[in-house]
C-alpha cells in the first residue's frame, strides 16, 4: 500500500464571493489504492473544509459523483488514482450549470425525465386474474432489464454533444428509461411516453455520436435504447400515415 | 409536444445504412474482380447484363442504389450540423436532391438495359 503525492486542480466556484470560476491547487499525499472521490474526501477533511461536492455512497450505485476527471465525465468514486499518472484536472459536470465548485444544477434533467413518466402505468388485463400479480417471463425481462441499470449519474449528458448544442433535447438517460418502462411487458404506457421521446426534442435531436454509451458507468448503452426508439417510432409513423387500415 | 415526421428521411436512412453495411462491401468487391476480369462464371458481364434486364432486377438495383444515396446524404447533413452548419433546410435541400438526381439518372440508365 504506496503513497504518492498527487496535483489537483479542482475548479471552485462560489458565487457569493467570485465573478467567475477558476482552478485551485492542491497537493496531497495519497494512497496508491484510493479513488478520485477518497482524495476529495481527504482534502475536505484536512486541507481544505469550503470545498463543496456531491457524493454518496461511494459503490457507483447512488449516480451523485459525477464530475470531469481529466476531461472525462466520470464517476469520482470509479475514477482510481492508479490510472492517472500526472495532474488530475477535476470539474464539475460538463453542460450542466455550477451551483458551487463541483455541484450542478440538475433541474433540467429532473423536469425532462418526470415528462416520460418512468414509473409502470399498468396495462389493462395484464394482472393474472384472482391472484392480481404480473407474470413475466425470463425472455421478457431480458428485453428490458439492461435499461434499469440506469443511476440517473448524467455522465450520458456531460458526454453528449447534442445535448451541448441542443439544451431542448431531451437526452440520453431519460429516453433509456422511458424505453425500459415501454419495454416491460407490463406498462400499457408507450403511447403517453411517445409523445415526448417521438418528438423533435426526443429521440430526433439524437445524431447517433454514442459517447453516451461510451461514457455510462453502469453498460446501459442509452445510445442502442434510442435507436430502438429511432425505429419504433418510425414504424409508428409508416403504419399511421401510409397504413391507416391497421389503426384501431 | 407533437410527434415529429422525421421517419419520413430518418427510415430510408436507416434502412439505407443497414443496406450499405452489408452490401456495399460485397458490391466494390465483385465489381473490382469482374473489371479485372478473375470474376466467376456467374458474374460474367453478359449475365449480370441480362438479369438487369429482368423488370425485379431494375427495381431492386433502384432500390438499392437510392436507400445507399439517400442514407449517405442524411448522414452528411447530419454531420455538417454537428460539425456547426447551423442551415440545416438548405443543406438538407442540397444533399437530399443530390441523391434524389442519382436516383434518377440510376433509374434512366437502367430502363434503357
Amino acid at each position: 500500500m504506496g503513497e504518492r503525492t498527487v496535483e489537483f486542480e479542482v475548479l471552485r466556484y462560489n458565487p457569493e464571493k467570485d465573478a467567475a470560476p477558476h482552478f485551485q491547487r492542491y497537493s496531497v499525499k495519497c494512497r496508491e489504492e484510493w479513488v478520485v472521490l477518497d482524495a476529495l474526501n481527504h482534502i475536505k477533511e484536512s486541507v481544505d473544509p469550503t470545498l463543496s461536492y456531491r457524493w454518496s455512497c461511494h459503490m457507483a450505485v447512488c449516480g451523485s459523483c459525477g464530475m470531469m476527471v481529466n476531461g472525462e465525465p466520470k464517476l469520482a468514486c470509479k475514477s482510481f488514482l492508479r490510472d492517472y499518472p500526472g495532474l488530475i484536472r477535476v470539474e464539475p459536470l460538463r453542460h450542466f450549470p455550477v451551483e458551487r465548485d463541483l455541484v450542478t444544477v440538475i433541474d433540467d434533467f429532473v423536469a425532462k425525465l418526470a415528462r416520460v413518466k418512468p414509473f409502470l402505468i399498468p396495462q389493462p388485463g395484464a394482472a393474472q386474474a384472482g391472484t392480481g400479480e404480473y407474470a413475466q417471463t425470463p425472455a421478457q425481462l431480458k428485453r428490458y432489464k439492461q435499461f434499469t441499470l440506469c443511476i440517473n449519474c448524467m455522465l450520458c449528458y456531460a458526454a453528449c454533444p447534442e445535448y451541448g448544442l441542443i439544451p431542448e433535447y431531451i437526452g440520453p438517460a431519460v429516453i433509456a428509461l422511458g424505453h425500459r418502462w415501454n419495454e416491460d411487458s407490463r406498462d400499457g404506457g408507450r403511447a403517453q411516453r411517445q409523445e415526448e421521446l417521438a418528438a423533435t426534442n426526443g429521440v430526433w435531436d439524437c445524431s447517433f455520436v454514442g459517447a453516451c454509451s461510451e461514457v455510462c458507468p453502469e453498460h446501459v448503452d442509452p445510445a442502442a435504447a434510442i435507436q430502438q426508439v429511432k425505429i419504433k417510432s418510425t414504424i409508428d409513423w409508416y403504419t399511421e400515415h401510409l397504413m391507416p387500415w391497421l389503426n384501431k | 409536444m407533437a410527434r415529429s415526421n422525421k421517419p419520413i428521411v430518418w427510415g430510408p436512412f436507416a434502412a439505407g445504412g443497414t443496406l450499405t453495411a452489408f452490401l456495399s462491401p460485397a458490391l466494390i468487391l465483385l465489381t473490382l474482380l469482374a473489371a479485372l476480369g478473375h470474376a466467376p462464371d456467374l458474374f460474367a458481364y453478359d449475365r449480370l447484363h441480362a438479369l438487369a434486364g429482368h423488370w425485379l432486377a431494375r427495381l431492386a438495383l433502384a432500390g438499392v442504389v437510392f436507400l445507399s444515396l439517400w442514407s449517405a446524404a442524411h448522414r452528411l447533413r447530419i454531420t455538417c450540423y454537428d460539425l456547426g452548419v447551423r442551415a440545416d433546410t438548405l443543406v438538407a435541400s442540397v444533399v437530399y436532391v443530390v441523391a434524389l438526381a442519382g436516383t434518377g439518372g440510376a433509374v434512366l440508365y437502367l430502363a434503357r438495359i
